[in-house]
């Protein structure tokens, strides 16, 4: 933990609802090095989400945040939208769940790539559709030349997953953030994109923030984990620690209930 | 691609057929003797027999229905007259062509529907576009509640009021005579603009809904939380990602409304005095002139047809998921 | 309708805003949350208030134009300037104690008494219309949706067939050349058989939709007839788009009557409707615009008033499906 790339301390997210604000988020730390993997572990609601969220200022309106966020020690939370905007897509980066419908369906995969590389890096347009081919290559979809001119619907879930991991990654972020990138997906596909993620990530040296309801996919990618329980930071530590030893009776239950959450994952 | 559009333009043949028996056979049922009526006061037995030979009106009504349909594919002869194609004959009762009435008022129509289309999907399409992106400001309830209330004016009450107000108290613009562009260009706009705001206030108080709810859910989307990920500037995103999606299905609908208007504005045409289709349909049908009856009827029934198959072959041009099945 | 005049926009709009895609296999929002949402909305409990007076005023004519004084068809030469061409006596259009809201010029019958009346023939003639749309449309869209096949094709054709046609030059054609007869009821007539189909294409996909749904395939497969699955599972998750579609085309039945009455092929004089009065006042508008500020005002407070409520019922069962 010498090499701290993202530090996020106490962070609370404050949604306003019809009875009043709620904090979906309460005061949850925790630290992502440079070629480190974090996993955020919770069921549906616990505020695993709205984590990832806030730390790219893409919270609902009327959303309030405390707290502190640094990437490479420079503070996040509280920053202008143009400064976020900078950030966003170039040294963070967020993949999401569902790859189809996070695809713009009237655009071809490629203008999608090259728009966030020239957003950040400028450039031609020629020039951004040799980076957008070679993300695809990188994220191994077949025949990518070809390939880049077609539209999300064309794809199958798996390779739309790829495409997003490719749109991600092409300004080469330090930190990516996978919010259940492989919940949509087949049980098989889903070991291919785990296994696409691990590769890129000792090729690139990027932090991983990978959050997820599955336990299971955690134990095979993550180094350190933190639990989350209705906005409640509940546990935090190696992943070991974790598995073997759960201090809280929350992440016990999560660890009893695995095969079950397998099995909700095929529906 | 090919078969498919044959397949459609099939089909609106199809429609329009049965478009053209029905119509024929309701007005052939209900209508007085046309013969009589084409005869007019100082009639003899004699001449309306005559008059019922040059028309065919003694044959069977399917032989009947054939020549007709005959005479807009070849053209045909009544008596010594010969009809040219497209014919769809001759009014009972200015004796004119019936294909010259459509050609002459067509323009007036078309006029009507561009420049009212023009107006309420510039107002329509903006006004949504603006209360979506302020959703729940004062200037989005008031900008919808203002487009509820615009839904709700039947139009030939706005005409009267625009009329009233405009014409005989402000007296601000003259009665609309409709002269040719080219003579009064002045006169030309002035004549045109109340008819044009009269139809464009209904459509656009319902485009600005539309546009606001497609927007809105497009807004929701979750592409769009992707493309601010991705750290896209807000107009980009505004353009590039919201509106396309947004407004492709409002190109069908206008599409339709478009289609249908070009078969004319019978009630702003009649209110306002303008002689376009619309007009033509409405006295011909005071006068019981079948002829014209029976060919504006067509008219706005091809029109209607073929925006539809024009619409389909849009949108899939514009929408990529959509591919063309000959089904 | 896609013919310009008294269109029916409502209908269009909510094909393609409110109920485009998924019906919703939720439980149906109950009428006692629907009433209860609105009565606690202003707007809307005003728009019901107007409604409700509109509708006693219908329902009542005889008796208050017995207490008003004058019936509808009743001449008062004595309220009007034979001098100036039947001008009403006084300003507003003749608008005193003795006629409330004025009286025709020409003949001097009673504006309060034809408005009263007029609402009967308006109302009775629009609520018909979209009983028996709503009756047409439902049937053919569940049969269409449900059966398919050569069903479907067959019903279809005839939707494509009836939405193809320019219906206000028809149905002005046809009102036309009919004998006079017995007008409303051929008004209603002609309106719903051109009307039917809107509602109609909406339940057939919402009626496929559900069809393939987990419920529906497993009352199938325990066994359920046919007409009990169409009964008791598709209809009622239908309701919401039912109740929605048809409270919207409401106003817009009010507005294709009174049109075909301004166009003068509605029901016949002496009779008294909002479209018709309109109609008549086109020639004196100039010279006394209180004759066409009058039924103009009631047409479109009660068509605003309609497609506000229709509008209010669509939100509260649109966010009854999604919670």
């Amino acid at each position: 933990m010498t090499d701290e790339l993202f530090v996020v301390e106490d962070l609370t997210v404050t949604l306003p609802t019809s009875r009043g604000p709620v904090d979906v988020v309460k005061d949850v730390s925790f630290t992502v090095g440079r070629d480190d993997t974090l996993g955020i572990v919770g069921e549906s609601g616990s505020g695993k989400s709205m984590t990832a969220l806030a730390v790219l200022g893409l919270l609902p309106p009327g959303a309030r945040t405390s707290g502190s966020v640094r990437l490479d020690g420079r503070e996040l939370l509280g920053q202008s939208e143009g400064e976020l905007r900078s950030v966003r897509g170039n040294a963070i980066s967020m993949v999401f769940q569902d790859p189809l419908s996070s695809l713009n369906p009237y655009y071809t995969v490629g203008l999608q790539i090259e728009e966030g590389y020239r957003a950040h890096r400028g450039g031609s347009k020629r020039a951004a559709r040799q980076v957008a081919i070679e993300a695809m290559e990188r994220v191994r979809i077949p025949d990518a030349a070809r390939r880049v001119d077609d539209y999300p619907h064309q794809f199958s879930g798996g390779q739309r997953q790829r495409i997003m991991i490719a749109m991600a990654l092409c300004c080469s972020p330090s930190l990516l953030i996978a919010d259940e990138p492989t919940t949509a997906l087949d049980v098989t596909v889903q070991a291919q994109i785990l296994e696409l993620l691990a590769e890129l990530q000792t090729q690139t040296g990027t932090g991983l923030i990978f959050i997820t309801h599955d336990l299971a996919v955690i134990s095979s990618i993550a180094r350190r984990v933190l639990v989350m329980c209705a906005g409640d930071p509940v546990e935090y530590g190696t992943a070991e620690q974790v598995f073997s030893d759960p201090r809280h009776e929350y992440t016990r239950t999560l660890l009893d209930a695995v095969p079950r959450i397998d099995d909700e994952v095929m529906l | 691609m090919t078969r498919y559009v044959i397949g459609r333009l099939g089909g609106v043949v199809v429609i329009l057929l049965a478009v053209c028996l029905f119509t024929y056979l309701i007005f052939f049922k209900l209508s007085p003797d046309p013969a009589v009526m084409i005869c007019g006061k100082t009639c003899t037995p004699d001449r309306i027999d005559s008059i019922r030979d040059v028309l065919g009106l003694n044959q069977p009504l399917l032989t009947q229905f054939w020549e007709f349909l005959r005479g807009i594919v070849a053209g045909r002869d009544y008596g010594t007259v010969h009809c040219s194609a497209p014919c769809l004959g001759y009014s009972f009762q200015t004796n004119e062509s019936v294909w010259n009435m459509l050609t002459t008022r067509l323009p007036v129509s078309i006029t009507v529907a561009v420049g009212a289309a023009v107006l309420w999907l510039l107002a329509g399409v903006a006004g949504g576009l603006i209360s979506a992106i302020k959703q729940g400001t004062w200037w989005d309830r008031s900008a919808m509640a203002l487009a509820l209330t615009g839904v709700s004016v039947p139009n030939y009450v706005l005409a009267l009021v625009l009329q009233y107000v405009l014409v005989v108290k402000l007296q601000v613009l003259p009665f609309p005579a409709a002269p040719a562009f080219a003579d009064n260009p002045v006169l030309w706009f002035e004549s045109y603009l109340m008819p044009w705001t009269v139809l464009a206030v209904g459509y656009a108080c319902l485009y600005a809904r539309l546009t606001r709810a497609n927007v809105i859910d497009t807004l929701a989307e979750n592409f769009l939380r992707t493309a601010r990920a991705k750290g896209l500037s807000r107009p980009l995103i505004l353009r590039r990602h919201a509106l396309r999606p947004a407004l492709t299905p409002i190109t069908t609908i206008f599409g339709m409304d478009f289609a249908g208007l070009l078969g004319g504005a019978l009630i702003t045409e009649t209110v306002f005095g303008l002689n376009g289709i619309g007009k033509l349909a409405a006295d011909s049908i005071a006068k019981n002139d079948q002829p014209v009856i029976m060919a504006v009827t067509l008219l706005a029934a091809f029109f209607v047809v073929v925006g539809n198959v024009v619409v389909d072959l849009v949108y899939t041009a514009l929408d990529p998921r959509v591919r063309v099945t000959s089904s | 309708m896609t013919v310009a005049g008294p269109r029916t926009p409502t209908l269009l709009e909510v094909e393609e805003v409110g109920l485009a895609g998924d019906p919703g296999g939720g439980p149906p929002t109950s009428t006692g949350r629907i009433l209860g949402k609105l009565a606690r909305d202003k707007a809307a409990l005003l728009c019901l208030v107007f409604l409700l007076i509109v509708v006693l005023m219908a329902v009542f004519a005889p008796l208050i134009t017995k207490l008003s004084g004058w019936g509808p068809d009743e001449f008062d030469s004595g309220a009007i300037n034979s001098d100036l061409g039947g001008v009403p006596h006084g300003s507003l259009g003749g608008i005193s104690g003795e006629h409330w809201f004025g009286v025709e010029p020409q003949n001097g019958r009673d504006l309060f008494a034809r408005i009263v009346y007029g609402a009967r023939v308006s109302i009775t003639i629009a609520l018909s219309a979209t009983v028996l749309t709503g009756i047409l449309g439902v049937v053919f869209g569940l049969l269409a949706g449900f059966y398919r096949g050569w069903v479907d094709q067959a019903i279809s054709r005839v939707m494509d067939f009836l939405m193809a046609f320019p219906a206000l030059i028809f149905m002005i054609a046809i009102l036309s050349s009919l004998p006079a007869g017995n007008r409303p009821v051929l008004l209603v007539v002609v309106i719903s058989a051109f009307g039917w189909p809107y509602l109609a294409r909406v339940i057939r996909g919402q009626t496929m939709t559900l069809a393939n749904r987990e419920f529906v395939e497993a009352a199938r497969a325990s066994g359920a007839k046919n007409v009990a699955l169409v009964f008791r599972e598709i209809l009622p998750n239908l309701r919401g788009s039912i109740i929605v579609m048809t409270t919207l085309s409401v106003p817009g039945y009010i507005g294709t009557e009174a049109g075909l009455s301004f166009l003068g092929v509605g029901v016949t004089p002496p009779t008294a409707s909002w479209g018709q009065m309109i109609s008549s006042s086109v020639s004196w508008y100039s010279v006394d615009p209180m004759f066409f500020a009058i039924p103009g005002t009631f047409l479109f407070l009660t068509v605003l008033s309609l497609t506000v409520l229709g509008d209010k019922i669509r939100s509260v069962i649109d966010a009854g499906e999604a919670t």
